[in-house]
């Protein structure tokens, strides 16, 4: 009884909160936004006149990709950063999106912003590039049926340890959710987001999109109990503190575990036994942009084999473009053996998807657990 | 106080000024404080009695759903360990920055300024990097525990950051000027003939400071604490950057409604009570302080 | 015995302070420990784009916020102090001093949404002229407390108008209250980052704002450096403020 309740009035606020954000911007954007079709974008326009600013994670492209599309396309780009997803949603919603033209972000977020009509759904004919994406890449980027972004890295998310500071190597998320008295105070997990609740979820075997009230309550007991024995939460800095031998074991995505190999040999990535999540970033255009053509443009570039090998070479993270992947040198594959012969483990994990309105328990359970 | 203030009176002619001059003085600013102070404060109150809109923004439901959920015992707990933080941390920051203060009163003029020039100094260095100097001195990485290992204090190094004490340390790190300015101000009016006065009857020096020092410096005492505490319950980035994510306080907790979680409504609410706790202490001060002030002066 | 709270408190507020100056020579990449002398942090600090526009951006808010708030609050404090009692309208000119900087933040981030204001440098700065104002009051309202009317009256009385009153006779008389609440209000703006960071847009970024990414992304030497710089123009600002207070005392 309860739980309907509160389902239909938490429906019916999404429903009109959507119809207040499509409200804002159609004020902001201009356009039709009833409409899920993709709009027709100028092939000859003249880039040299448009500017657009993109958001990504910082350094989590190349550096000079703003000179190298303005070379190719003429467009002028502008970066700006966000941290993490959560901050990518404040920026985003403070806005309607305005003042922002594409968004790196991860498939839940980006989704949820499709949903919203935030987005402007993708045409792939306007970007040469798109076919050399994985087809299981291409799909995932997909809200019913229609393409809304355009993939850039995915992987998973595991355990990064230093081997010369653990006994054995860590094998279950239990090793991070209770560690051995010997590493208690020296792992961290992340704090925020989906990815917060992970290692719980899947320590339970629970899905990583899991709606249930219950199963999520027991992830929450869970997470209590693992608290006191974390030295921080941590969604940024992780591999540093594995540097710095703050911490032994630490949650983190396979390519920020590299960052870390980069530093020290000693430090390795393990995804635990019970399973762990297939994530994917991309890359996505704002419904408000009045700048299309030259976002289009920028994606494009990006999606060249040789940008987004240099994606893959200096961020470490799997690019879903098997063109770029061929393009890696030898001993990279070896040195990371995520990008090279592990590559295959790091995608098998399961798809983390938008979970609509459980979003805000979600929400409530991480401010729950921080809280206690 | 106001009886310094006499409008200024003019012939006949300035009638028509008179009424006109006080509108085009104090018309622009508070225009400006109604757009941008009155209205957003409103707005926010207002929500409180709101729903969650999944992206930002609200829906109006006029209910009081979000102030049962603030009354929910981990909300409640949350709230008690950030006055009790900031308690301690204005505690400590008053231990430290009394026997200070009353030591610059007791240096020779030339050095008092010098001495306050360099209270102040920190306090106009960047908040953040005076934080983040804590990271690099308390990591257990960190300097601190370079020098505790070498000398041999301990042996194993020691967690510092990411605890409750570290957060207690940045508050009263970023805040021990504005308790010591208030109380320098109150120690330096006593007269320090009523301390030898106070010695000389035979009293104690643990005496004199109870029942003479402390009464006479209590509305800087005052002041100073509410300096201290106010910044302190509210701070959402040291408890984040010398906590580790780890120590709660109900900034963070609202930060994280409206920047994470998109639940203005709940932030609002927590907001609400955080203001009403601070009306109730400004209350009291401004009780205590006329108090104090009021009666040996005028009765 | 006096001497020791000296010390102490002398060692509490700057050893972090000295620790921080002495990494920044650090010639090795990592922020907490040692590893030879160098400049190496301060040429890449000097090559640090973004950091360049985040203080070009934080000096621009703070001049225009200090502009703002010194106009607004110094008519506020002359109509206070000349043309009414109330108790009332003093207290609220001084509110947003006092104001919890949270809940000014939250309260201007949901205003803008709410107005379908996008929010930018300019938000930032009219949010600072806000709390600004505030303290421009307080300060010329405490100057013109103990200043005498009878200059005002006789230039009204020579038949000076309102105007030329305010501009001659009263704005002379406070300016070194007009400076110093300027002052204060270009200060507390450069340094301010709970306000600016709800109400930055999307490619805004004030120093603080830089530096809170910095510190939470992922910590380089390169703050030390900053750091240190940032200490140094401190020092001198305090310094030559304290001096010019002191000139104008005696004056």
């Amino acid at each position: 009884m309860r739980t309907t309740s509160v389902r239909r009035r938490t429906g019916a606020a999404t429903f009109l909160s959507s119809s207040i954000v499509l409200a804002l911007s159609a004020c902001g954007g201009g356009g039709d936004d009833s409409s899920q079709e993709p709009a027709a974008i100028d092939t000859e326009a003249d880039l040299s006149g448009q500017s657009i600013v993109v958001s990504n994670w910082a350094d989590y492209m190349p550096e000079n990709i703003g000179k190298l599309v303005k070379k190719e396309t003429g467009a002028t780009v502008k970066i700006t950063n966000h941290a993490t997803n959560e901050e990518l949603v404040a920026k985003v919603t403070g806005s309607g999106g305005e003042g922002l033209d594409v968004i790196f972000g991860s498939q839940p977020f980006l989704q949820a912003f499709a949903e919203e009509g935030l987005l402007e759904p993708l045409d792939p004919q306007y970007l040469e590039n798109w076919d050399q994406l994985d087809p299981e890449a291409q799909q995932l980027a997909e809200v019913d049926g229609q393409p809304y972004f355009a993939p850039y890295t995915w992987g998973t998310t595991g355990i990064c340890y230093r081997e010369d500071l653990v006994d054995e190597a860590p094998t279950s998320w239990n090793d991070l959710l209770q560690p051995e008295d010997q590493y208690k105070n020296k792992v961290t997990m992340m704090g925020t987001e989906r990815w917060a609740v992970l290692p719980a979820q899947k320590a339970l075997g629970y899905s990583v999109n899991t709606t249930d009230e219950q199963e999520m309550a027991d992830v929450k007991e869970l997470m209590i109990k693992a608290k006191p024995d974390l030295l921080a939460y941590d969604d940024t800095t992780f591999y540093e503190r594995l540097i710095s031998g703050e911490a032994v074991m630490v949650q983190a995505w396979d390519g920020w575990c590299n960052y870390g190999t980069a530093e020290n040999p000693d430090i390795k990535f393990v995804v635990p036994e019970e399973g762990s999540d297939l994530w994917v970033d991309g890359m996505a255009v704002l419904k408000s942009s009045e700048s299309k053509e030259a976002a289009y443009a920028f994606i494009d570039t990006i999606l060249e084999a040789r940008n987004h090998a240099w994606t893959a070479e200096n961020i470490l993270y799997i690019v879903p473009n098997d063109a770029a992947l061929e393009q890696l040198p030898e001993g990279l594959l070896e040195q990371y053996d995520t990008l090279g012969a592990r590559r295959e483990e790091m995608l098998q994990g399961e798809n983390m998807v938008d979970i609509g309105n459980a979003a805000s328990m979600y929400n409530r359970i991480i401010t729950e657990v921080t809280a206690s | 106080m106001s009886a310094e203030v006499t409008p200024v009176r003019g012939g006949r002619s300035r009638r028509l000024g008179r009424f006109i001059e006080p509108l085009v003085l104090l018309t622009p600013g508070f225009a400006f404080y109604a757009v941008l102070v009155a209205a957003p404060v409103l707005l926010v109150s207002s929500y409180a009695f709101a729903t969650r809109g999944r992206f930002g923004g609200v829906e109006w439901t006029w209910d009081l759903s979000n102030f049962e959920r603030a009354l929910e015992p981990i909300y409640l707990e949350v709230l008690r360990s950030s006055v009790v933080l900031a308690g301690i941390a204005t505690l400590v920051a008053l231990l430290l920055g009394y026997p200070t203060a009353y030591a610059i009163t007791k240096l020779p003029p030339r050095w008092r300024t010098v001495a306050l020039v360099l209270v102040v100094v920190p306090f106009w260095t960047n908040f953040l990097i005076r934080m983040y100097a804590w990271i690099v001195l308390l990591n257990t990485q960190g300097v601190l525990n370079d020098a505790l290992v070498a000398t041999g204090l301990v042996e194993d190094r020691v967690s510092m950051l990411y605890t409750p004490a570290a957060v207690v340390v940045g508050f009263v790190y970023a805040y021990l000027p504005l308790m010591i300015l208030p109380l320098y101000a109150s120690l330096e009016k006593i007269d320090s003939e009523l301390l030898e006065a106070s010695a000389n009857l035979g009293a104690s020096r643990i005496r004199t400071l109870w029942s003479v020092m402390v009464p006479l410096t209590l509305p800087g005492i005052i002041t100073g604490s509410i300096l201290v505490f106010v910044p302190s319950l509210g701070n959402f980035v040291v408890p984040e950057l010398l906590g580790g994510g780890k120590t709660v306080m109900v900034g963070n907790l609202i930060r994280d409604q409206f920047l994470k979680a998109q639940d203005w409504p709940f932030g609002s609410v927590l907001a609400m009570v955080v203001v009403v706790a601070l009306v109730v202490l400004f209350t009291a001060q401004a009780w205590v302080t006329r108090r104090v002030e009021g009666e040996p002066r005028h009765g | 015995m006096l001497w020791l709270p000296l010390l102490l408190c002398g060692a509490f507020l700057y050893v972090p302070i000295l620790v921080i100056v002495g990494m920044s020579f650090n010639d090795g990449g990592s922020a907490y420990s040692w590893d030879g002398f160098g400049f190496r942090w301060y040429g890449e600090l000097a090559g640090n784009g973004r950091l360049r526009s985040a203080v070009a951006t934080s000096l621009v808010v703070a001049a225009g916020a200090t502009l703002l708030a010194t106009v607004l609050g110094t008519l506020l404090a002359v109509g206070l102090a000349r043309h009414t009692r109330s108790r009332l309208l003093e207290a609220s000119a001084m509110a947003p001093a006092i104001l919890p900087d949270l809940l000014l933040a939250i309260g201007l981030l949901a205003f803008f949404h709410a107005a379908s204001i996008s929010k930018s440098a300019s938000t930032i700065l009219l949010a600072h002229a806000a709390f600004g104002t505030a303290f421009v009051v307080a300060v010329v309202r405490a100057r013109l407390a103990g200043m005498d009317v009878a200059q005002e009256e006789a230039s009204r009385d020579l038949g000076a108008g309102a105007v030329a009153t305010f501009l001659r006779v009263t704005l002379p008389s406070i300016a070194p209250a007009v400076v110093a609440g300027a002052l204060l209000v270009f200060t507390l703006s450069l340094d301010e980052f709970v306000i600016a960071y709800f109400t930055a847009g999307p490619t805004t970024q004030t120093l603080p704002i830089a530096v809170y990414s910095m510190v939470r992304v992922g910590v380089t030497p390169e703050i030390n450096a900053l750091a240190t710089v940032l200490v140094v123009v401190s020092v001198a600002v305090v310094v030559v403020a304290a001096r010019a207070v002191r000139r104008t005392e005696k004056a």
